[in-house]
């Protein structure tokens, strides 16, 4: 349990950490929101001054930080001048959506990459690892945006999909199992096109990983007591290969995040990214410096939770512990 | 695969966007209103009349409201020429020429990968493109190595506060997904400016973002090496700083520094593609492979014109060769038999 914490505190410094950096990224953002207001002649220059007098953007850099820092705890985090709201509010519904896509990606991601993986290492230069290995080299090259856009070709041709956005025009009017049908087939594409772009690097370390342990001396000597090659791989080469792949499930986790600002765009899915790439456009900073926030947290909680199956999985950890 | 041949290739597709002038027909702007999203020009041998030239020719294009697509216009013919005088061009920034490689006479444009949505050349579109994204993401990755080879040195050589700083401030960098980094730096930088300054301005952002893994990569390198007997008896001998870093450490992480910037190379392409494409990277009228894509976020151009997915189809092979060069050189770093 110690040692969950202790990787909690590091994640929530960490946190801190990129507020400040952000804070600093937004301080030194030339322009502000009110650029366009400001040549408006109908509008007087007194009136830009008490609005941004209003919103705080005349304070001083710590002292916006300050202020910035007490409107956590209302579940706020700043006001977002573009949307005329707290940040907060703006933020939850969107990184619900966002996991709502990461979330069925990697656990789909893992579930293909593991057999796959095992099925190249467990003939290292056989034809199934050769075939692998070219189909991950290919599948690495290919741009997310360009995943992204062939998958949408897909969908415009072969109309199964819907080509975008998260529900139908009519989805408050239909009923529970509709709803759930409509909602599935609208994140069909997206969750495929990130299971693709996660896939070439999970294949590869989990071929990596089991080759690693095969070549241990107690595989070696479960080979020499006739323990057969499937369950070897399956059973104790998995097993003991569980704390690289689990560490590895933090990274995939980023890359996922990464690829989902893309995919959510292209799609156009109410995730974090539109929301990251609008309040860019619209010099929102506050609002940039939330979504910044909100994936960081993603990403740390994610890295916590392979800490937790770490520690569930390896009793190294928890002797160590004790 | 060797370094070697992959290197060859790889600076084969930089020479071309590098004489992207002379190898394009036409001036990347240069606009044919009147021919928007014309498909690619077909190439002709045989006339109406039934003759054979030897000369390949094109027919111009006109639309044709009745077959909804363009018809080619039989009337006349526009045959090829090569090294033809046309719109004036620099390379490399200084040296100004007007003789373009090939070219046609009046009245058929040609075409070789259709035409955008202001009728502009697709191919000398893309060719000055790559000029743009390859290069954005050379620079970017040199860029970024450079800083994290500096502050990875010292953080390992040094260790101590020094160590503890740096290492502290790029967990920080690490610990954003990196496309929410790009677009948090991209902030922190003018939003309108003018086309040239853009490719700076991403080069730089992405040599911002880019230094924190290589710098902790390096850093592990180099505090491995610095606990070398060697390199404590070069110390007791009176070696001094620099001499060590040159002599015994650099050796250690030039090949894996090299391996790393051939896997940024891609990435940092990526990445001004990616900002391209939102608007947010370079704009037009200058093409990159970014900006020549964000055509296809319309519904229309998605689904009829294949040809507008060329700039990102052509990253496939691009990125390949970077990861097979990566390969090659970590194989080569590695001391494996290539």
């Amino acid at each position: 349990m110690r040692y969950l914490c202790l990787r909690l505190g590091r994640g929530l410094l960490v946190l801190a950490g990129v507020s400040i950096l952000s804070f600093v990224l937004a301080e030194m953002a030339p322009g502000s929101a009110f650029d366009e207001v400001r040549l408006d002649p109908r509008i007087s220059p007194e009136t830009v001054a008490a609005m941004r007098d209003r919103y705080g953007l005349d304070r001083s850099l710590p002292d916006k930080y300050i202020h910035w820092l007490q409107s956590i705890p209302n579940g706020e985090l700043g006001f977002s001048v573009a949307f005329d709201s707290p940040v907060g509010p703006l933020l939850w519904p969107r990184a619900r959506n966002t996991l709502l896509l990461t979330v069925p990606a990697t656990v789909l991601a893992w579930c293909i990459a593991v057999p796959i993986g095992a099925w190249a290492a467990s003939r290292p230069g056989g034809a199934g690892d050769r075939v692998t290995a070219g189909a991950t080299t290919v599948l690495l090259s290919v741009p997310d945006l360009l995943l992204g856009l062939s998958l949408l070709v897909l969908a415009v041709r072969s109309g199964y999909f819907p080509t975008g956005g998260m529900m139908s025009v009519g989805f408050a009017g239909l009923g529970s199992w509709e709803k759930a049908k409509d909602l599935v087939s609208h994140f069909f594409l997206p969750v495929v096109a990130l299971t693709l772009i996660n896939l070439p690097v999970l294949v590869r370390h989990v071929r990596a990983s089991l080759l690693d342990v095969l070549e241990a001396p107690f595989i070696q000597a479960a080979r020499g007591a006739g323990i057969p090659e499937r369950r070897l791989l399956l059973r104790h080469a998995l097993r003991a290969a569980a704390n690289p792949l689990i560490s590895l499930l933090g990274l995939s986790i980023a890359t996922l995040l990464s690829a989902s600002v893309v995919v959510e765009m292209i799609m156009s899915w109410p995730g974090l990214g539109p929301l990251l790439i609008q309040a860019v456009a619209a010099r929102d900073l506050h609002l940039v410096v939330g979504a910044v926030m909100c994936s960081t947290a993603l990403l740390i909680a994610g890295n916590l939770v392979a800490d937790a199956l770490l520690y569930a999985a390896d009793p190294r950890l928890r002797a160590r512990q004790a | 695969m060797r370094c070697r041949p992959l290197l060859g290739l790889l600076a084969l597709v930089y020479l071309a966007t590098v004489l992207a002038g002379f190898l394009s027909p036409e001036d990347p702007a240069a606009q044919h209103r009147e021919l928007a999203f014309a498909p690619p020009t077909r190439l002709h041998f045989m006339d109406a009349a039934g003759g054979l030239h030897l000369r390949p020719f094109v027919y111009g294009l006109a639309w044709s409201a009745a077959a909804d697509a363009y018809a080619e216009d039989r009337s006349r013919i526009s045959p090829v020429r090569f090294f033809v005088r046309g719109a004036p061009y620099r390379v490399a920034g200084t040296f100004s020429a007007d003789r373009h490689l090939f070219g046609t006479d009046a009245p058929g444009p040609l075409f070789l990968i259709g035409s955008d949505d202001f009728g502009r050349d697709q191919f000398s579109r893309f060719l000055h493109g790559g000029q743009i994204s390859l290069f954005a993401g050379l620079l970017g990755a040199g860029l970024s190595l450079g800083v994290g080879i500096v502050l990875g040195g010292l953080a390992g050589f040094y260790g101590a506060w020094v160590d503890e700083t740096i290492m502290r401030v790029a967990e920080v960098f690490l610990a954003l997904p990196w496309m929410y980094l790009l677009f948090a730096v991209r902030m922190a930088l003018p939003l309108q400016i003018a086309p040239a300054d853009a490719f700076l301005l991403v080069v730089s952002v992405i040599g911002l973002i880019g230094w924190a893994r290589p710098a902790r990569l390096i850093r592990g390198v180099v505090l491995s090496a610095t606990l070398r007997d060697y390199v404590a008896a070069a110390r007791s001998l009176g070696a001094s700083d620099v001499y060590l870093l040159r002599r015994h450490l650099w050796p250690q992480v030039s090949g894996i520094a090299l391996t790393q910037g051939a896997l940024l190379v891609p990435q940092f392409v990526l990445a001004e593609v990616t900002l391209s494409f939102f608007g947010l990277g370079v704009g037009e009228p200058v093409p990159s492979w970014g900006n020549m894509l964000a055509g296809l976020q319309r519904y229309q151009v998605l689904s009829s014109y294949w040809w507008m997915f060329v700039p990102g189809l052509a990253l496939i092979p691009v990125f390949l060769l970077y990861y097979a060069l990566a390969d090659a050189l970590h194989r080569r770093a590695a001391g494996f038999p290539v």
